[in-house]
């Protein structure tokens, strides 16, 4: 077989991917063979759906937060046709509920299932080389507990709104009239959701594991995986006593949190906290992941400091649950309390500095591709390093009591959350899509959307960090007008922002239509799952993988001929009796 | 492809061709309980097993948020948590601690029997473990309604009046609780006897261990009441010496609030003045006093020394709180005990420690319904003879579960029942 770029003495040794009449889409029809599905894969397209209705919905609300924002005194909730669409509500009381339901959707119902749920589902399985997860029924009723709590959500937002911040802080949250009690049922429901996803992939990738796939030959973005399921698994459950003691105080007036019947606020906040900042690291764990394979494969380059990079995900869950006393610092804590927690948050920044270092030093002498997904890798490097560190400023006592609860708070999250997470999501989903659905979409679409959304992120939250620091404090409807330019740029942000997010949304769509059929390995990737056909069959591998190392990329070439990365070995004398290495080792067989 | 699991609507049969018999995961090494994602047995009930442990881990995380409130509260204030404890009945707790273990036992009788495929052994194991568990609810609901009935109830409910400590009338708590029972009963009793006349052998061999089941909550809802009436003399004696006001509202917002803002609160304003002023002489006469003598004289048998601490630390303590421990001295100066640490001068909260009370005990019984729903699902299995020595997975997970359902309360009934 003469190809293309195969250099001499090397042959390839690649029978090609025989195309099986039936991939995991087409096997069954129906829409009754969705619902009911037990294909990770499914479910995991299925999740994939809802999250990024919830992306929509929470992203229109935050549309109205920036537009009303646009003058001091608020623009949108305050003109007619609101006024004429809500005549009881005064505008500032609809800004409250409108932050409220943006953060709430975006954290409970968007950014922990995003990466998890709906990249981790159709992934884990495959890159593992296993059949299914653990427990598949498990995972559909995690889709379908999702679904329930997306529901309470919505009946929250009909009802009467919700106005309490996505922290449900005590002891507004238990004197205001908005629909509390359903939107802490919907995040209760949401829990366990997400308890079921963790539980079922530390199951999987402890069990299921096929002959060969050690521990130190998983893709990182399974180790990453990995701790994000130990911090769902061992966080989640405090959060869902918490919201159930919050139903409780509302309800019976238990007297744990409310002052009004001896109740203690602080509590709650430290219980809510102990959830919620390991949460954090449950939106930006999988994001990790799936950056340090996006860097490796399209850097068409071993991955740098394998272990460091799979042990700093385990060092920061673990660290993620001994920190969240920095939500709290202005809360009334003992100061040596503060400086403890001051200390340990300092400390998680070190396995997060290790990452990036490793993904740097990966791109370092790389043959780097600017495809979609690497363009939005490295936009996640620049976005996560400003997160991480602004992240220092909040952790450091004294700087933090000047910039608590201001808009430096707000922009240090979106800086990881969406400059991270979503950047990190969004790139994922390029890099996987043509493995999804089997088609190749526009590169050029591609590279315009990454654009729009770099430049779109910076214009709305950079100035933010400025008007933070001059002490605008974050859940306001109004604002001084010294303050008037920065917010207007940060709407124009939000704009182009949107815009991009949108051109994203029309090319993966636009590829559905007229997509190029994809190939099994469109990358040049070396893990499993580039190993079956785009996309896969119902059991994932049409013949057993050989697991092999994940970062070797010095076997994978791109064939011109053949148009496609095809797998060369070194050339040696065939015995005649030989036969090709087609069936290697997999699981009992 | 694969064989299937019996409940698994595997997408696998809809598929039209099978068509890669070539790489086939062969139908014949696949036992018909082995899923068709699984290899092996041994992974199947590695994974089942692996997974039941990290679900008990979040059980004991969801748990430990309780504990933890727990903690903070009697920290701050443990002698609100030491007075309030004792409106709980001790013998109540103690006879469900044991039924609780014994049920801990049978079960992991019962997982052994079917590793050793003893199935009629088996299935009276699982059987005895629910009827335990029935009792044990029976027990429960007496408890509840007892205190429910004097008006024990979380802060923003609590109604408690030391000097009524018996009310009269009110809703008949006990019946609400047990109607669902006897209806389920009735319902059991029906299907024996139907599937009896139609001689449906399968069911009815269901249905009788379950009737006992059902019949067992009553057995253990006239043990409760034969124990709390029983011990009803003591008891309630300990009642009025040690509770007197528990409004506790009143003075955190200051007198003024509280008179304008609450009928609740002005509800319980007097009485707990009453009670302040009138408790100290008599009510920790009849009754502190008593308990005292007859410490007294146990103690003064001289190889007694436990009791003698104990009745030292007695004496300290009724002297501190001016004879009664929850009495509510904030609004009435003349009932302060100058040296009384600042704790029990304020108001009482005894609200808040039947709040974790319930929260606790409450949950903890959401879990033994729950168990006792998976536990039915395993007895018919077993009456089934679904399991033999390669796949014994489900009694094994479940018997996981019931074991920390029960631990959970070997730790409660201390922390909520022997505090005093
Ligand atoms: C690199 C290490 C990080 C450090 C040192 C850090 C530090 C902090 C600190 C000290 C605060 C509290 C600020 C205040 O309220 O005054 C904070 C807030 C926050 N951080 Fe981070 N952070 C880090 C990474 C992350 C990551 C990875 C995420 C999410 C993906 C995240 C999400 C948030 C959120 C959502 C809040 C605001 C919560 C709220 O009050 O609503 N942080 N961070
Ligand atoms: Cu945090």
């Amino acid at each position: 077989m003469s190809a293309g770029s195969v250099p001499s003495g090397y042959e390839v040794n690649d029978p090609g991917y025989p195309t099986p009449q039936e991939n995991y889409l087409t096997n069954s029809k129906g829409i009754l063979s969705w619902a009911f599905t037990l294909d990770h894969k499914r479910i995991g397209m299925m999740y994939l759906i809802g999250v990024t209705s919830a992306f929509l919905l929470g992203g229109l609300l935050a549309l109205g937060i920036r537009l009303h924002l646009f003058a001091p005194d608020g623009i949108l909730f305050n003109n007619a046709l609101f006024q004429w669409l809500a005549p009881d509500k005064a505008p500032n009381d609809i800004y409250n509920q409108v932050f409220t339901l943006h953060g709430a959707i975006m954290v409970f119902l968007f950014i922990i299932p995003s990466v998890p749920a709906a990249l981790g589902n159709f992934l884990v399985p495959v890159m593992l080389g296993a059949k299914d997860v653990a427990f598949p029924r498990l995972n559909l009723s995690s889709f379908y507990l999702w679904v329930g709590g997306a529901l309470f959500f919505v009946m929250a937002l009909l009802a009467s709104g919700l106005d309490t911040g996505w922290t449900f802080y005590t002891p507004y949250s238990t004197t205001t009239d908005s629909s509390v009690i359903l939107a802490t049922t919907g995040a209760f429901v949401l829990g366990f959701s997400s308890i079921f996803t963790g539980l079922n992939f530390i199951v999987t990738i402890n069990t299921m594991r096929p002959p060969g796939m050690t521990w130190f030959r998983m893709p990182l973005f399974l180790w990453a995986t990995y701790s994000t399921s130990i911090i769902q698994v061992l966080a989640t459950p405090v959060l869902g006593i918490t919201l159930l003691l919050l139903i409780a105080e509302r309800t019976l007036h238990i007297g744990i949190f409310d002052p009004e019947y001896n109740g203690d606020p602080v509590t709650f906040q430290h219980f809510f906290w102990f959830y919620s900042h390991p949460a954090v690291y449950i939106m930006i764990l999988p994001a990790f992941g799936i950056i340090s394979e996006l860097i490796s494969v399209h850097s068409h380059k071993r991955i740098f400091g394998y272990r460091f990079i799979a042990y700093s995900s385990i060092a920061i869950a673990l660290l993620s649950f001994i920190v969240w006393g920095h939500h709290m610092f202005t809360s009334g804590m003992s100061p040596i309390t503060t400086i403890i927690f001051s200390a340990l948050t300092f400390t998680v920044s070190v396995p997060s500095a290790i990452k990036v270092f490793n993904w740097v030093a990966t791109m370092f002498k790389g043959s780097i591709s600017l495809t979609t997904p690497m363009v939005y890798a490295i936009a996640f490097i620049f976005l996560f390093t400003i997160g991480g560190l602004t992240g220092l400023h909040l952790g450091t006592l004294a700087t933090d009591m000047h910039l608590h609860d201001t808009y430096f708070v707000v922009a240090h999250f979106h800086y990881v959350m969406v400059g991270g997470t979503v950047v990190a999501f969004l790139g994922g989903v390029f890099h996987w899509w043509p493995k999804m659905v089997g088609k190749m979409y526009s590169e050029a679409g591609g590279l315009l959307s990454a654009a729009l959304v770099f430049i779109g992120f910076n214009l709305t939250f950079l100035p933010q960090f400025i008007l933070g620091s001059r002490g605008m404090p974050r859940r306001y409807a109004t604002y001084d007008p010294e303050f008037a330019p920065l917010h207007q740029m940060s709407t124009y942000g939000a704009l182009i922002l949107g815009v991009g997010l949108f051109v994203a949304l029309f090319v993966l769509l636009m590829s559905l239509v007229n997509g190029k059929k994809a190939p099994a390995n469109p990358w040049g990737g070396a893990t499993l799952e580039w190993n079956c056909t785009s996309p896969p069959p119902f059991y994932n591998f049409e013949r057993p993988p050989v697991v092999g190392d994940p970062y070797e990329f010095g076997d994978i070439r791109w064939d011109t001929e053949l148009d496609r990365y095809v797998k060369v070995e070194p050339q040696r004398e065939r015995v005649p009796s030989e036969t090709p290495a087609e069936t290697p080792a997999h699981a009992s067989e | 492809m694969a064989t299937t699991d019996a409940g698994l609507a595997s997408d696998a049969h809809e598929q039209p061709g099978h068509g890669h018999s070539d790489h086939g995961h062969g139908d014949h090494d696949h036992p018909s309980y082995l899923a068709h994602h699984f290899d092996t047995p041994e992974q199947q009930f590695d994974s089942g097993k692996l997974g039941m442990w990290l679900f008990l881990v979040t059980e004991v995380l969801f748990f430990s948020g309780m504990f933890c409130a727990y903690a903070i509260f009697r920290a701050w204030r443990p002698e609100v948590f030491e007075g309030c404890s004792q409106f709980l009945n001790t013998k109540l707790g103690a006879i469900n601690t044991g039924v609780l273990l014994f049920s801990s036992f049978t079960m992991a009788w019962g997982v052994r029997c079917a590793q050793k495929e003893q199935h009629k052994l088996l299935t009276v194991m699982l059987a005895t473990t629910l009827s335990c568990a029935t009792v044990f609810l029976g027990v429960k609901a007496i408890e509840y309604s007892h205190k429910w009935h004097l008006g024990l109830l979380p802060a923003g409910l609590f109604s408690y009046d030391p000097s009524n400590p018996h009310p009269v009338g009110g809703p008949n708590y006990l019946a609400y609780i047990c109607a669902p029972f006897v209806a389920i009963t009735i319902g059991v009793a029906i299907w024996l006897v139907v599937s009896f006349l139609r001689g449906a052998k399968f069911q009815l061999e269901c249905a009788k261990p379950l009737l006992v089941v059902c019949l067992c909550f009553f057995v253990g809802v006239g043990l409760g009441t034969i124990l709390e009436s029983g011990g009803e003399e003591g008891h309630h004696e300990d009642d009025h010496a040690v509770v007197a006001s528990t409004d506790g509202t009143a003075a955190e917002h200051g007198k003024e609030h509280a008179h304008a803002d609450g009928d609740q609160h002005v509800d319980h304003e007097e009485p707990a003045a009453a009670a302040v002023a009138s408790l100290p002489a008599a009510g920790a006469m009849s009754n502190d006093s008593a308990d005292l003598a007859v410490l007294e004289r146990l103690a003064s048998d001289a190889t007694n020394t436990g009791l003698q601490d104990e009745l030292a630390a007695r004496k300290a303590q009724s002297e501190r709180s001016g004879g009664g421990i929850l009495y509510d001295v904030s609004d009435d100066a003349s009932a302060t005990v100058a040296s009384a640490p600042e704790n029990v001068l304020r108001p009482s909260r005894a609200g808040v420690f039947f709040s974790i009370y319930y929260c606790m005990t409450g949950i903890h019984a959401i879990h033994i319904l729950a168990g006792i729903g998976v536990l039915v699902w395993l007895l018919v299995r077993s009456i089934r003879m679904d399991f033999n020595r390669n796949y014994f997975g489900p009694v094994d997970y479940v018997g996981l579960y019931w074991h920390i359902v029960d631990m959970i309360w070997i730790y409660l009934f201390p922390l909520m029942y022997l505090i005093r």
